[in-house]
């Protein structure tokens, strides 16, 4: 009986939320259709208001010249062109560098062994070696230099404070926060007055990728340190262990693996960074990348941007390994074979040191060039074919989904979309989504950018919205399926690390230059992560519940919808939110392909210095999106989980 | 596992044996030239493929010619403006106006200075594709704009015409032109070179309606002969007032900046900088060597200059 009630109950109040839901979308329609074009807040292309040219006159006055930038600098400075010159650029008077690429690789390869296993290692060696037969040795090192000063240094912060915002609340609070707008603010917000701080050179671009590569680490050691179970904690504090001793002995260890992915994590953010930060100058494969934009040479971008993908899945898989590994001291045997292994590295550095064929990767054969080729005939092959069925999909999305949306968040007073976003947030999530959704909107007002705000708004949900379901189905797919989970995730490992410049020529080829090409771009680089994480919530859901529901003869359908998707939840949660964050970060490379509105104003902020007050203004902008949707779907999550919890348990 | 051992010991003793035989690591002393007295310098180089040609032909003649030892950085124009002040940017060879700029770094902080006209002429305009000049010969002049709106229609313009906008490092006036000639279009961001480039390839394939935002010198020139749009000629101070802008762009005279410092020097290479000058067509030539040709900047250098010696004397002084 009482079972039977509360399940009245939920499928009472249920329908009247959709039912408020409903109605408010239906009076905003209405208001819409008498208060168009009223209170819009339109602000043309060129045109900036006090505030903007405020923030362009200030942009200076940290400036650099202060001692405590310069010491880091020099620092930094020093660290990168080290690690260049060990593996990348000639050195100390010889014309290559100290360790050639037989050594590199042998190093390589013999740490991925030590610290992970022997899979690992013939896969680093393969893959370094097919990079230098793409041609590319010197970038990739470059670029490999680059990513492990920006890492080492982001781990070097995060991880402490990740430790911190472990232990404390407040920290945590206040981490996650700051985090948001490290990883949502757009980069180019930041790069031109990065190197006034830091100057033109390899700290700028260091430490631009470690504000973006950073937060991962943070998030996920805080994440570790709080599921430690309370009862460890306990046990070890009555056996009279100190706060260092539980930390070091207990915390610390039992959330290894966890602290691992997040700076895997941080790996991968890093290398995503590459291209951008060739813009300051950074060194290596993102300049080959740019370079060959500027031709529209794709097969060539494709070529480096695959190099980018191979070290991307190389380190992905050695850290992974590295944190599956159980951690134990190693057998004699293993101890002769390592020590056996070292002699071996130190004979491959000495010949890459001495013999120029080892320490120079010879030129051919040169496998670069034939893929070059291959991926532009590929390329203007599926131009050819598929661009007239294209531009069809492309109108009909944009006239039946995308502008009446857009015309809709516009074209309403500014005060009527806060209203109803604000009440649809009270009805979802109570008051922990109406209060931020009102204070993120009302500071949305203040940058002066609401009506671009609104067009990237309208464009950001189609694109989650998307996102979100191919996500769900290829993450439901693979999180059953081990065989497909093991072929999709090279595939999904490129989609996050192939820099976006690299297919926005064939998109804008397909889709011309449009606000949907630019959500076709950021669907392709948001649907890995929420299909990652979804397939893991997926294998995540304990076998004996789907062996329980499958014996009972529950049909497929009914396991995937009534048993590993409600148990995997705060997955799916995590998943949108990350899809989201993923679509906000591609915004301004929308706008490098035709989305206009916030991407537009952050990239000719970063070109056109009159602009740059207005261009901070749109990249603030972005980082309230983001808030606003984050906090008002965690929020909605959080009731209906409430919903559910209540129900099963009675 | 053993198999693999056997086979890993293997490989190092046949690698071991057959290394030996290499040549050795320094075996082959680079040639140094002398030129001390020219010293290094830092010459930004601008994402375009025709400042690539300025920048490898004037590094080319640095290195070559006077022994200098040149650093190219890889810089968006606005950043190395800034290395003027921070000393990380000795060079500009291709500046297109930044009047803003100029006044920032050479009137006020006294970091940098002019160093001549680069001999290259700068446009900028709307154009269409040459199919469309073709078939609709008096389209190129504004007044019939109007009447050829519909064709222009795209999913992005809300039923008007569509007026492609460019890179968002060039000021443009087209929205105030748009507005001020009563033209029945909208301006719509395309937000990078490489989708404008792009749709001109598609239209002109396609025989498909485009108007766009471009300018010349461009190496796209030399794959596809864009038509310019008429407007209503440029008067010296048409253009005072941005919102009221209703003539044609200014034409541009190149120009190149360099750093104080590196003007105060008395380097050879400063004198080269300044007196380095040539035209459109040369720019034009080096760049389709780079952009179509697929030259390395050094080879394209190399060639031009071979074929080119009283010009690349007179800049020398010779």
């Amino acid at each position: 009986m009482a079972a039977i009630t509360s399940d009245m109950e939920i499928e009472v109040r249920r329908p009247r939320r959709s039912v408020v839901v409903g109605v408010l979308l239906l009076v905003w329609v209405a208001a819409y259709f008498v208060l168009r074009g009223v209170n819009t807040l339109v602000l043309g292309g060129q045109e900036t208001t006090g505030f903007h040219d405020w923030l362009t006159e200030h942009r200076d006055d940290v400036g650099q010249g202060n001692a405590f930038f310069d010491a880091i600098r020099i620092a930094v400075d020093h660290f990168v062109v080290l690690l260049q010159d060990v593996i990348s650029q000639p050195s100390f008077d010889r014309p290559v560098p100290v360790i050639g690429w037989l050594g590199v690789v042998a190093v390589s390869a013999y740490l991925a062994w030590a610290f992970g296993n022997w899979k690992v290692a013939v896969l680093t060696a393969a893959g370094l070696g097919f990079v230098g037969l793409q041609g590319l040795w010197q970038e990739s090192m470059d670029t490999l230099a680059l990513t492990i000063a920006a890492v080492l240094l982001s781990l070097l912060v995060a991880i402490p404070l990740g430790i911190w915002a472990g232990l404390s609340d407040r920290a945590y609070k206040v981490a996650t926060l700051v985090l948001d707008l490290m990883q949502t603010l757009p980069t180019f917000v930041y790069l031109a007055p990065l190197t006034l701080f830091f100057a033109i050179g390899p700290a700028a671009a260091t430490i631009a990728t470690l504000i973006y590569a950073a937060p991962p680490a943070v998030r996920l050691t805080a994440h570790a340190i709080r599921s430690v179970p309370p009862e460890s904690v306990e046990a070890a504090r009555s056996l009279g262990s100190t706060r260092g001793q539980t930390l070091t002995k207990v915390l610390l260890p039992m959330s290894r693996s966890t602290v691992v992915v997040g700076i895997n994590q941080t790996i991968m953010a890093a290398l995503s960074m590459v291209t951008v930060a060739a813009l300051i100058d950074a060194p290596g494969l993102g300049q080959t990348v740019l370079k060959a934009l500027q031709t529209l040479d794709v097969g060539v971008a494709f070529n480096a941007g695959l190099a980018i993908v191979v070290l991307a899945i190389v380190l992905d898989r050695v850290t992974t390994a590295a944190g599956d590994r159980p951690w134990r001291t190693a057998s004699i045997r293993r101890k002769v074979l390592l020590g056996a292994g070292a002699v071996g590295v130190l004979v491959a550095i000495w010949f890459s040191r001495t013999y120029v064929w080892a320490a120079e990767f010879p030129s051919s054969p040169n496998v670069g060039s034939r893929i070059a080729v291959v991926t532009s005939d590929v390329t203007t092959w599926v131009q050819d074919v598929f661009g007239g069925f294209t531009y069809g999909v492309r109108d009909a999305v944009t006239n039946g989904l995308l502008n009446p949306l857009e015309a809709l968040l516009t074209g309403s007073p500014w005060w009527l979309v806060t209203a109803v976003v604000v009440a649809l947030a009270a009805v979802l999530g109570g008051w922990r989504g109406a209060l931020p959704a009102a204070v993120c909107l009302l500071l949305l007002v203040a940058t002066g950018v609401w009506h671009d705000s609104m067009i990237t708004l309208a464009s950001t949900v189609l694109a989650t919205v998307v996102v979100v379901a191919v996500g769900l189905v290829l993450g439901v797919w693979a999180g059953r399926n081990h065989r497909v989970d093991t072929w999709i995730r090279p595939v999904l490992d490129a989609g996050q690390t192939m820099p976006p410049f690299v297919y926005l020529v064939p998109f804008l080829a397909l889709f011309g230059t449009s606000r949907f090409t630019a959500i076709a771009a950021a669907v392709v680089f948001a649907v890995p992560v929420t299909t990652k994480i979804v397939a893991d919530g997926i294998k995540a859901v304990p076998v004996a519940t789907v062996e329980a529901a499958n014996s009972v003869g529950s049909s497929t359908w009914q396991v995937i919808s009534k048993v590993q998707l409600p148990v995997a939840r705060r997955a799916i949660t995590l998943a949108v939110n990350q899809g989201l964050i993923y679509v906000l970060s591609m915004v301004v490379v929308g706008g490098l392909v035709g989305a206009g509105a916030l991407g537009y104003g952050v990239a000719a902020g970063f070109a056109q210095s009159e602009l740059y007050g207005k261009g901070l203004a749109a990249g603030l902008a972005i980082v309230l999106l983001g808030v606003l949707l984050d906090r008002v779907t965690q929020a909605a999550a959080r009731r209906t989980g409430q919903f559910k919890g209540r129900g099963e348990k009675r | 596992m053993k198999k693999l051992r056997y086979a890993g010991v293997l490989t190092a003793v046949a690698l071991a044996l057959a290394g030996c035989g290499g040549e050795k690591v320094g075996a082959e002393t680079p040639a140094t030239t002398g030129g001390k007295e020219c010293g290094t310098f830092n010459l930004t180089v601008s994402p375009w493929v025709g400042y690539e040609a300025n920048a490898a032909v004037v590094a080319y003649v640095a290195t070559k010619d006077l022994g200098c030892k040149v650093v190219k950085k890889n810089l968006k124009e606005e950043i190395a403006w800034q290395g003027f002040g921070t000393g990380e940017v000795d060079v500009n060879l291709e500046n297109w106006g930044h009047e803003d700029l100029k006044k920032k770094y050479i009137e006020q902080e006294q970091v940098a200075v002019e160093a001549g006209s680069t001999g290259v002429k700068g446009v900028i305009g709307w154009y269409v594709p040459p199919w469309m000049a073709q078939t609709y010969p008096d389209i190129t002049d504004w007044k019939n704009l109007n009447k050829y709106a519909a064709l222009f229609k795209t999913s992005e313009s809300s039923g008007k015409g569509q007026l492609l906008d460019g890179d968002p490092s060039y000021v443009t006036n087209d929205e105030a032109l748009v507005k001020n000639l009563s033209l029945n279009y909208k301006v719509v961001q395309s937000g990078s070179e490489t989708a404008l480039i792009q749709a001109f390839r598609d239209a002109e394939k396609n025989k498909k309606p485009l108007l766009a935002y471009f300018y010349q010198p461009q190496w796209f020139f030399n794959e596809m002969n864009l038509v310019k749009i008429n407007l209503p000629p440029y008067k010296a101070g048409c253009d005072a007032v941005p919102a009221k802008i209703a003539c044609d762009y200014p034409p541009y005279d190149l120009d190149k900046i360099v750093s104080k410092k590196f003007a105060d020097s008395g380097s050879p290479a400063y004198t080269l900088v300044k007196n380095f000058q040539w035209t459109n067509e040369d720019q034009n030539d080096v760049a389709r060597m780079i952009a179509v040709d697929k030259l390395t900047p050094d080879q394209a250098a190399e060639k031009w200059v071979k074929d080119n010696e009283s010009k690349v004397n007179a800049w020398l002084g010779k």
